[in-house]
């Protein structure tokens, strides 16, 4: 229960978002081991695989190739074994219909890409901050929704 | 067909306890929740098996004294937020030093250390969370929920619903319902 290492996902079709959040993630006070995808399909992928080591939070952007965040998500919430992984909508997009559409399918986090890097480390660190409280607290985590 | 359904949190865990304890044979009891008195020293062996038996419904043996205390803390600040009359009657750091015989500094910065969260935003995440269950298994009011839970007035629970959420209290009931309606669970 005390803080170990917590284990993260990004999938992320942007090389460079995926670079800036991953130097977010380190300056974090928060031990993190963060894994990184490309697309949907590799992050599905990985997931699927029997002996996969589940992060405990997964940050999905929507717009990707081959598979995205959208498809992601619903592919989580119908897969018993990974239904009840935290996931994290992490994209540019501030229109509230996407937002609304992705938490009624059961994404818990929406974090709109900030334009700082100050402000990315602040609301990753938020996120996982409070996914933290839910992992070891008598939260309702069926009720867990943030949006940063 | 729908059934509304309420738990006892308290009842299960004990009864969870209590049956995995009886099922490996060991002489016990339980001081409370978060505390199990056994008769005799555990073997390794044994100490393995229970951290199996109890891994499996999410209950984890803690072995630092900080965790532990920060484990009472919780404990504590759940049973005042969900008693109103308790929490009309103390403050936070009274009750917490009370119960727990600590000095408040003391429990506050023991707290930060372990979650790198303070007590006061814990307390405010612990509200929130009964707001939420209020607002979708009660059907309660705001107005209802504001004078349950202590707060000086609805405008400061929807403030302090959407700081801590991002959301309204309004748009939460929305997606709740909707992915009920869909029998989407995360």
């Amino acid at each position: 229960m005390a803080l170990s290492i917590m284990n993260i996902a990004l999938a992320d079709d942007d090389a460079d978002d995926r670079m800036l959040f991953e130097e977010a993630i380190g300056e974090i006070e928060i031990k993190t081991k963060l894994s990184l995808f490309s697309d949907g399909k590799q992050l599905m992928d990985y997931l699927t695989q029997p002996q996969a080591i589940l992060p405990e939070l997964i940050f999905l952007d929507l717009n990707m190739p081959i598979k995205n965040g959208m498809q992601c998500l619903r592919e989580i919430r119908q897969n018993e074994s990974l239904l009840h992984l935290c996931v994290a909508i992490y994209s540019t997009s501030s229109s509230e219909q996407d937002i609304e559409e992705t938490f009624v399918h059961g994404a818990n986090i929406y974090i709109n890409k900030p334009n700082s890097f100050g402000a990315l480390k602040k609301a990753v660190e938020k996120a996982l901050r409070l996914n933290w409280q839910y992992h070891t607290s008598a939260l309702n985590r069926d009720n867990f929704i943030l949006r940063l | 067909m729908t059934l509304n359904i309420k738990f006892d949190y308290n009842f299960i865990c004990k009864a969870v306890l209590q049956e995995q304890l009886d099922n490996l044979g060991l002489e016990y009891t339980l001081q409370s929740l978060g505390e199990i008195k056994f008769k005799n020293k555990l073997t390794h062996a044994q100490r393995d098996q229970l951290c199996q038996a109890f891994g499996k419904y999410g209950i984890e043996i803690l072995d630092n004294p900080q965790n532990v205390l920060v484990q009472r803390i919780k404990e504590a600040i759940t049973e005042l937020v969900n008693d109103s009359d308790k929490a009309r009657k103390y403050n936070v750091s009274t009750y917490l030093s009370n119960t727990l015989n600590y000095s408040y500094p003391h429990l506050s910065s023991i707290f930060s250390e372990v979650t790198h969260s303070s007590i006061e935003n814990f307390i405010i995440l612990k509200k929130i969370d009964a707001v939420k269950h209020l607002i979708m298994d009660k059907n309660l009011t705001l107005t209802e929920i504001a004078h349950r839970l202590n707060y000086s007035s609805v405008a400061h629970l929807s403030a302090q619903f959407k700081k801590t959420t991002g959301l309204t209290p309004s748009s939460f009931q929305r997606i709740i319902k909707k992915r009920k309606e869909k029998g989407i669970t995360p």
